[in-house]
């Protein structure tokens, strides 16, 4: 077998040579990329922090063009949506796409986190790359929220209405609080102004520079891998791990690949259900933001939906709220958590398995009954669900100490 | 992995179930069954929009040109036929009667109907259509069944006629009490129409409120189509190159 | 061929046709983003063709009138005023209006108009764009038998819009597609026909 060498040699002179004399060019290529080394046999799962990045792209380049032809005021903001949708030449596509990035960008960073829990990859030494991901998440979060006012749809009132008055359950401080937020006694053009200042400045900021240090940090440890093992501990003679292979081109032809399958679901959707049904897309945000009628099912949009379940399967305002803000910080604490001595599913014992199941289950459970009325069976299952969610978390030190694991070999399986 | 989502489905089944059950007996809407490809429909719904509709409601982000193009109308044809409070094709469609006048006539400002279709469902507009009923109580003489109190009188009176609703007690509700509950329509005079050329009527007004309220959704799914062969493409190539370069992987 | 030759000549291949593909595919991906910078659906029609009525029109006297943001002049030239036309052609950079894409065929003329009496020009002056003043009395220079003076940088132009030798302005005014609807109505913008 031919081995087929694609190294990139300092430059010794040239164009290149003068521009590595100024900036760490040809260097930072090869840290980051033709010789930073990840483990060969990375599975599906590993594609969606590329996914990521690339949904990023997607929703910073369309919001640029956006911003180019939109209106933050109550008076001119829904009428400028529509007249992206109609008057602006492909200003379709462009909303269309932005708004679907919306949603990919919350299924590709759930599954992303999914994969984090399966391999373990939050575990030492990955601790910190694991708490900047949670802290990409939260911001992601209240990006969605602020950008979710702005077409100020009947839906955007009524949402950002009931998830800012949350913030009024909080003791002594809530009510002034939520004055803070709105700048105003209830959600009015002022609101609308300064949330279309944090989506579009603030916090896309904030993101990037979480996303620029989330890689600096991955880069600095190395990936992990589907068996959890550390490559970095069995080097060859030239110091390269023996399990690694160069992010380049190994990795970006089969991202590549992947990215592609991506543009072609995300496509599919863009293009033949823009409003999937209504979850990405509410019937109710195509009225303009009515002051005086709520609309009849009032729910968040799809992903926000496990907590929101969670808030209302509380009877209480202030220990619905501190629950809702535990189901979102809790992940947060998982690398101390998880005690178990392997990283991956794959040497886990069962224990592990059924929790993270039963997990994964009463999250996806509790997305669904957040878009159903709450009453009735619903609250009862939601409260059955909340609990297990918590429970996964509280109880796994313990649970991760008594599990039975398996041994895990010195390299990663790998069958080609 | 797959046990999971196996067991996730059989759980969203009952719950689903258990959803049915719960809803209860909202009223059943009329499938509007309209087809957005028929452009000939969609000529007939826009001239029944601008004949019985536009006198009221607006469709304020339409511009005439755009019917035009997209309805294959010629624009001579569109300044003929459709444009009534209109000179120019650039413009959309308005109303003449002011807010104010029509929010003292009606009770509440006409809505604006551009988005209608999409906000509310075909069917729902549908059914919406069909669904007045006379009722001496009411200032505009009938009501409609499926919002009640609404302000809107029966604007298509002259081509359906009038009918009346048969209400009956339904099954005893949870207090013991049987709620009346709505049988069926019985007619009461006839328009112009048969029951079914109304229909037919509605059903094209119906499939124009459903263009207007999002005019390029014929354009994406040409487009779509278009953009999946040319990755499907794409991926073709890509896995190749992936394949051939990932021959160089030690097993 | 060895196999080693067979797997390079196929690798660079097919990078070559990934790269080519991918490449396309961006281009294509672009010609959205960039086709929404054109003006839109609106700015076509608030830009729409806009109707001067002439009648009210004093000779002498000048309009000023706007067509897609622009300012555009219009002007009953008296006939003392055409005949001072002939007077300026000395002094002039391109009389003969030669000078293409400045006016529309049909105003190629030495009036630079549809009708000798009626002048329409952009009020927009070619060197950067400031709005000429209109100064239609003879003198006190010896050169100047009236037309329009530009106070940003001093370029001067004659009834006919003509620019003067030796000012910033490199072009005569442009004038603006336009037309008769009627013997005394004009349709500034609407591209079709001169008569």
């Amino acid at each position: 077998m031919a081995r087929i060498e694609s190294e990139i040699g300092k430059p010794q002179g040239g164009f290149m040579k003068w521009i590595d004399d100024r900036f760490p060019f040809t260097e930072t290529m090869r840290y980051h990329a033709t010789e930073y080394y990840a483990s060969k046999n990375f599975n599906w799962w590993y594609i969606f922090g590329v996914l990521a990045m690339v949904v990023l792209v997607i929703q910073l380049v369309t919001g640029i063009f956006l911003t180019m032809n939109y209106k933050p005021s109550a008076e001119d903001a829904f009428a400028s949506v529509e007249y992206i949708m109609r008057d602006v030449e492909w200003g379709w596509l462009i909303r269309y796409m932005h708004s679907t990035g919306a949603s990919f960008f919350f299924i590709v960073v759930y599954l992303h986190m999914f994969r984090a829990m399966l391999y373990g990859s939050y575990k030492k030494p990955r601790e910190l790359i694991w708490i900047i991901g949670m802290l990409i998440f939260f911001v992601l979060m209240a990006e969605a929220f602020a950008g979710y006012l702005l077409p100020w749809g009947n839906m955007s009132y009524w949402g950002a209405q009931v998830i800012i008055s949350l913030f009024g359950a909080i003791p002594f401080v809530g009510e002034a609080l939520v004055e803070i937020i709105r700048g105003d006694y209830s959600i009015s053009d002022i609101t609308l102004n300064r949330f279309f200042a944090l989506h579009v400045i603030a916090l896309p900021l904030a993101l990037i520079a979480l996303v620029f240090v989330h890689i600096v940090a991955l880069h600095e440890v190395g990936s992990n891998n589907p068996d959890g093992v550390e490559i970095k501990e069995h080097k060859g003679p030239d110091g390269k791990p023996l399990d690694g292979i160069a992010f380049h081109p190994y990795h970006t032809s089969k991202d590549l690949v992947g990215i592609v399958v991506f543009m072609m679901v995300f496509s599919a959707v863009m293009f033949f259900s823009p409003d999937m049904g209504g979850y990405f897309l509410e019937h109710a945000n195509f009225e303009p933001a009515n002051l005086t009628a709520t609309p009849e099912h009032i729910a968040p949009v799809w992903y926000f939906t496990p907590y929101y379940a969670i808030l209302r399967a509380v009877p209480d305002k202030l220990w619905g709220a501190i629950l809702m803000a535990g189901a979102v910080l809790l992940p947060l604490f998982l690398p101390w958590l998880d005690r178990s001595r392997v990283k991956s599913i794959r040497y886990r014992g069962w224990i592990y398995k059924v929790a993270l199941g039963l997990f994964a289950l009463s999250f996806i459970v509790l997305g669904w009954l957040g878009l159903q009325p709450a009453e009735g069976l619903y609250v009862q299952m939601a409260r059955v669900c909340s609990v297990i969610y918590f429970l996964f978390f509280i109880l796994m030190p313990y649970y991760t100490t008594i599990d039975k694991t398996k041994p895990v070999p010195d390299r990663v399986v790998y069958h080609g | 992995m797959v046990k999971i989502l196996k067991t996730s489905t059989i759980a969203a089944t009952l719950l689903l179930g258990g959803q049915v059950l719960a809803a209860g007996s909202a009223l059943d809407l009329h499938k509007a069954n309209n087809d957005p490809d028929n452009k000939q429909s969609l000529q007939r719904g826009a001239r029944n929009y601008m004949n019985y509709c536009s006198g009221c409601h607006s469709a304020q982000y339409v511009r005439f040109n755009s019917i035009a193009r997209d309805l294959e109308i010629p624009e001579d044809q569109v300044i003929a036929n459709l444009m009534f409070n209109a000179e120019k094709t650039f413009e959309t469609i308005t109303v003449n009667m002011p807010a104010d006048d029509a929010a003292r006539w009606f009770g509440r400002t006409p809505p604006d109907l551009s988005l209608m279709a999409r906000a509310k469902g075909t069917d729902y507009v549908f059914s919406f259509l069909k669904g007045f009923y006379i009722d001496p109580d009411s200032p505009t003489g009938v009501d409609n069944l499926y919002l009640g109190g609404t302000s809107m009188p029966h604007a298509l009176w002259e081509l359906q006629g009038f009918q009346a609703a048969v209400f009956v007690e339904g099954e005893p509700n949870q207090e013991g009490l049987r709620p009346m509950v709505f049988e069926r329509f019985e007619p009461v005079s006839s328009g112009s129409m048969s029951p079914e050329q109304f229909d037919e009527f509605v059903r094209d007004t119906v499939n124009f409120l459903e263009y207007i309220s999002e005019p390029i959704r014929a354009t994406r799914r040409v487009l779509g189509v278009w953009v999946l062969i040319f990755l499907g493409f794409f991926f073709i190539v890509a896995s190749m190159l992936k394949k051939q370069i990932w021959k160089d992987v030690p097993k | 061929m060895s196999e080693a030759d067979v797997d390079r000549n196929r690798r660079h291949f097919l990078t070559i046709a990934t790269a080519v593909t991918g490449g396309a595919g961006i281009a294509l991906a672009a010609i959205p983003f960039l086709s929404s910078l054109k003006p839109s659906a609106r700015a076509q029609a608030l830009g729409a063709p806009v109707e001067v009525p002439l009648g009210t029109l004093e000779p002498g006297e000048m309009v000023r009138v706007l067509w897609r943001g622009k300012l555009v002049f219009v002007v009953r030239r008296s006939q003392e005023m055409l005949d001072r036309l002939g007077k300026a052609v000395d002094f002039l950079r391109d009389p003969n209006s030669e000078e293409v894409g400045m006016q529309p065929e049909y105003a190629a003329n030495e009036y630079r108009s549809v009708k000798p009496e009626y002048l329409v020009v952009e009020g927009s002056c070619t060197h950067l764009g400031c709005a000429p003043l209109a100064q239609f009395e003879v003198g006190p220079a010896e050169d100047w038998f009236g037309g329009f003076f530009c106070p940003c940088h001093g370029s001067r132009f004659d009834l006919a819009g003509r620019v003067y030798k030796g000012v910033p302005a490199p072009t005569n005014l442009r004038v603006p597609p336009y037309r008769y609807i009627q013997d005394d109505v004009i349709m500034i913008g609407a591209e079709s026909g001169g008569a």
